[in-house]
């Protein structure tokens, strides 16, 4: 069991709560290998008792029928009351006094910055108080910060969580939820929706980008500015097509009249590694089949399918692309 | 040594006469009008086995279309409604009609010395309700508009905004009535355990299987009224346009979660402590000794119950309660670990302790010892707040529940269908076999469920319909899909061999095993009227007090207490047993389950809106009831 696990822990796929990358996530595993190394000490312990009495089941000896055994009593209250109190109660401090602390959503002000995470089925908007960004399912963080996340919902229960960096927090309707981000170095944490929340609650994920401080500000610059104008006439009619179809009512572009709000802000869609919240890369042949027919690739997903002809379809795929 | 067997016949004639008295018309008649326990017991038996057939043809369809990523076994909206009606049909459908249903009501009765349940036809419109609020649960497949928000129906999901068929309606009114169902069946429980035991069974001798039955029956009827108000605001939510659980109008979404987990964590303990009866009930017969510290095991049972009403916020420490709210409910969570342990090592020192013979009843209990414990552990690391907030709704979670509810629970149901196999049917199950399929049961259990730790502290939620390769959950998924198809093949042995011995197994005998309860004194199977003298009792195992069983035969022949006047059992005081009052008991009725057909399809109709129809219906049910008050017991 504890080699199973042990070869577990050695996987590095970003969403490994062996793996942690935080302070909070560290004593969170800490915790888990104290607690297996005690349960399996307890477990052998009442499985050799098992086997002690299959080697002996061909003993002689008469039934005990009406037998007051005082010493198995004894053994009874022995492991079954005397030393679970201890074990408990150590837990019990241990998880809930000291653990607790460092994975506790952060005191008001203790954090340098802050930033909000929205839960839509199926996709993570995400804004930065103080500044006009705006994006989605890719949220860049600058390393070895404090920061305060704001965990709130548009529609449904999610829950967020980035197992290598905290443990996760439910984002319920009517409910402000915070939790603490932060991450030990640059690096790049995965993270998922955990509360079932519909149809596409499998492909609900997310990406944690921990970047140095300078880089991230940079980054946040970017993307707190309108959209790039577009450059070439291709570009331009894209950015028509799009204004002229369904896709303005339910995205925005800063910049233009677009500012649905159903969907992810597209404002700065380019400079994201990913679309769909991680379930598709954002490449030029993966865009134009998600636009062309999104259904198939996310069944259920709000994206409706809008056929636009193969033209219109390239010229938004062109601008969108050049959305960086 | 059986009273029947040694009847002079003057005794001979008074069974005769009890025969006479106690027979229920023949054929398929006989089983829909029956209100004999044992009877309405093998109906729950029938009616639950198909339901788990159904739930695990489900689970193997959620196994198959996870065995490797990206799969299109079931798409999206097929995958929801599939483990939505799994938990459904396990939990309302399996678990529960199987014990108190069919185990309970079969065994209760015989074991505390009573001629049948306190009411009978009430026991019989139980079964008939749940069976219907099963048939109703169903229909919704049939329709093709299944509940799809998960067993626990999390709003607003499960809001009319964003689950707007007729899904939630049928889980909603499905689960009303089958609240009923239970609620009957628990009051039917508590009174017959408190009023009907042998003369001479005074508390502290009655079998722990009844303070098993006792605590569960008392949990059922304290956590089912939150279960009902919590479907009840959501359907006046859903169909009126309240706004109990829609924030946007000043309600909150946590209200159903606080009233479904008051339900549902009650609900665990009311799955789990039947097994603990059955534990308690096979581990002394193949150990030839008595429970070590019975009134300690005998408290921890009813503790257990109790207890099991102050931890439910423990599944909601990531919806951002205030630590002092979730400290106290880990607290409490790390409490109701004692009364747990208490038996645990009663049952394991009881074994290291006696004399044991590992046949496949015991086999089955010694996979339930470790099933539970390791459910058990992983369950107190989720009392570590922290630990919890990380792996709640990951596959740790759905290995943890699955080790208690499916290798604790249902362990001890299947070691229970061979133990008292022979006494249901007079045949012996084959031992070989039996023992065969415990170990690939046992082996598919381990591989199906054990890799969901791993899984779980690898990242994967719960709940996904597919996940993405890249992140290493391939090959553990696969492990377990191999799993289940390997427990199903284990569980398909399980039922091989039983049907086998229906017909051919060797006769059993009035008790085979020498057991240790009053169950193992009458024949195999038991008549009608279970016992030809009701059973005079001096200790919690009355079988082995064997001057007292030929006592009993003595009276049968002198004609004491044997009641062969009617339909009639003996009542005795709450607490010490001693002999009260001779009750007139009704015999078979065709109301209970007339009244069951019209409410089942008075609630189908309502949610059909067709209105007019379930009027009539409900008009139907009320003559139901009417004809139910005015037929008096029989007179023989």
């Amino acid at each position: 069991m504890v080699v199973a696990v042990a070869l577990a822990g050695c996987g590095d796929n970003g969403q490994n709560a062996l793996d942690p990358n935080s302070g909070p996530s560290r004593d969170i595993a800490t915790l888990w290998w104290g607690m297996l190394i005690a349960a399996t000490v307890v477990f052998a312990g009442a499985a050799a008792l098992l086997w002690v009495a299959y080697l002996r089941r061909a003993r002689k000896g008469l039934p005990r029928l009406g037998e007051d055994d005082r010493t198995a009593r004894g053994l009874v209250v022995g492991f079954g009351v005397a030393i679970p109190i201890v074990v408990l109660v150590a837990l019990f401090a241990v998880a809930n006094f000291t653990v607790i602390a460092k994975t506790q959503a952060p005191a008001a002000g203790s954090t340098r910055m802050t930033i909000q995470i929205i839960g839509h089925q199926w996709f993570w908007e995400v804004r930065y108080p103080g500044s006009k960004a705006v994006t989605a399912n890719e949220i860049h963080i600058p390393s070895r910060t404090r920061v305060d996340v704001v965990a709130t919902t548009a529609d449904v229960i999610h829950s967020l969580w980035v197992p290598e960096i905290n443990r996760k927090i439910d984002m319920i309707p009517g409910h402000r939820n915070h939790i603490l981000f932060y991450a030990d170095h640059d690096g790049v944490f995965r993270g998922q929706c955990a509360e079932y929340c519909g149809l596409q609650h499998a492909h609900m994920s997310m990406k944690v980008i921990a970047e140095p401080p300078a880089r991230f500000a940079a980054w946040l610059r970017t993307m707190a500015s309108p959209r790039r104008a577009p450059a070439t006439p291709e570009t331009q009619r894209g950015e028509q097509v799009f204004l002229a179809n369904a896709c303005a009512s339910c995205h925005a572009i800063r910049g233009t009249p677009a500012d649905g709000t159903i969907g992810p802000d597209l404002t700065h869609l380019a400079t994201r590694g990913t679309l769909a919240a991680l379930t598709i890369p954002n490449t030029r042949a993966a865009l134009t089949r998600w636009i062309r027919d999104p259904q198939h690739i996310k069944p259920g997903s709000k994206m409706p399918h809008i056929d636009l002809g193969d033209r219109d379809l390239q010229a938004v795929v062109a601008y969108l692309q050049s959305l960086r | 040594m059986s009273a029947i067997a040694s009847a002079t016949p003057a005794g001979q004639a008074r069974v005769q006469r009890l025969e006479r008295i106690w027979a229920e018309r023949p054929g398929l008649v006989g089983w829909l009008t029956t209100t004999d326990h044992k009877r309405i017991g093998l109906l729950y038996l029938f009616a639950s086995l198909v339901f788990f057939a159904a739930g695990g043809v489900e689970a193997l369809l959620v196994r198959t279309q996870l065995a490797a990523p990206n799969q299109h076994v079931l798409g999206p909206a097929a995958y929801d409604e599939t483990f939505t009606m799994h938990g459904i049909t396990m939990i309302f459908l399996f678990v529960i009609p199987i014990t108190t249903g069919a185990f309970g009501n079969y065994l209760l009765p015989l074991m505390i010395g009573a001629r049948d349940m306190a009411f009978p036809r009430l026991n019989a419109l139980s079964f008939w309700l749940f069976a219907g609020s099963g048939l109703f649960l169903y229909m919704s497949m049939i329709v093709g508009q299944a509940p799809s928000a998960g067993w626990f129906n999390y709003v607003p999901l499960a809001s009319r905004a964003y689950s707007p068929d007729k899904g939630i309606d049928f889980y909603s009114y499905g689960l009303i009535f089958n609240a009923i169902a239970s609620t009957a069946a628990s009051v039917n429980f508590i009174v017959t355990i408190f009023k009907l035991r042998a003369p001479g069974m005074s508390l502290n001798r009655m079998p722990l299987f009844c303070y098993a039955f006792l605590a569960v029956s008392f949990s059922l009827l304290f956590a089912l009224p939150f279960l009902s108000v919590a479907l009840i605001l959501l359907e006046l939510d859903r169909q009126l346009g309240f706004h109990f659980y829609d924030a946007a109008a000043g309600g909150d979404p946590l209200l159903w979660q606080h009233l479904f987990w008051l339900f549902g964590h009650p609900e665990v303990y009311i799955i789990i402590l039947p097994a603990f009866g059955f534990a308690t009930s096979i581990i002394p017969t193949f150990v030839r000794r008595r429970m070590v510290a019975f009134p300690l095991v005998a408290l921890a049972e009813l503790l257990v119950g109790f207890l099991g009403f102050g931890v439910w916020a423990h599944h909601m420490f990531a919806v951002g309660l205030s630590t002092s709210t979730t400290t106290y409910f880990a607290a409490a969570s790390l409490i109701i670990v004692i009364p747990s342990a208490i038996q645990i090592f009663a049952w394991i020192t009881t074994i290291l302790t006696g004399l044991p013979r590992f046949t496949t009843p015991l086999l089955f209990i010694i996979g339930f010892i470790l099933f539970f414990l390791l459910g058990g552990l992983t369950g107190i690391m989720f009392a570590a707040i922290p630990f919890d907030q990380q792996l709640t709704d990951t596959y740790f979670v759905v290995a943890h529940f699955h080790f208690v509810i499916f290798g604790a629970a249902v362990f001890p149901i299947l070691g229970g269908l061979f133990y008292w196999f022979p006494k249901v049917t007079g045949r012996l199950y084959h031992e070989r076999t039996g023992q065969i399929s415990f170990w690939i049961t046992f082996v598919g259990t381990l591989l199906t469920f054990f890799p969901m730790h791993i899984l779980g502290l690898l990242g994967m939620p719960r709940r996904d319909y597919t996940y993405p390769s890249g992140l290493g959950w391939g090959g553990f998924n696969l492990l377990e899909t191999i799993g289940a198809y390997v427990l199903t093949a284990g569980l398909l042995l399980i039922v091989g061999n039983l049907l086998y011995s229906l017909r051919r197994g060797a006769p059993a005998g009035n008790d085979p095993w020498s057991g240790a309860t009053l169950e193992w004194s009458t024949t195999s199977p038991p008549p009608a009227y279970n016992f030809p003298v009701i059973p005079v009792v001096s200790s919690a195992y009355a079988m082995w007090d064997e001057d007292d069983r030929r006592a009993d035969a003595a009276r049968l022949n002198r004609g004491e207490l044997v009641l062969e006047r009617g339909h009639e059992t003996v009542a005795s005081t709450v607490q010490d047993g001693d002999w009260d009052e001779v009750l007139t008991m009704p015999s078979e009725s065709p109301w209970p389950i007339t009244l069951a057909i019209a409410v089942t399809a008075m609630f189908a109709m309502l949610l059909l809106e067709h209105f007019v129809t379930a009027g009539v219906f409900g008009g139907v049910a009320l003559l139901a009831l009417l004809g139910w008050h005015t037929t008096e017991p029989q007179e023989s």
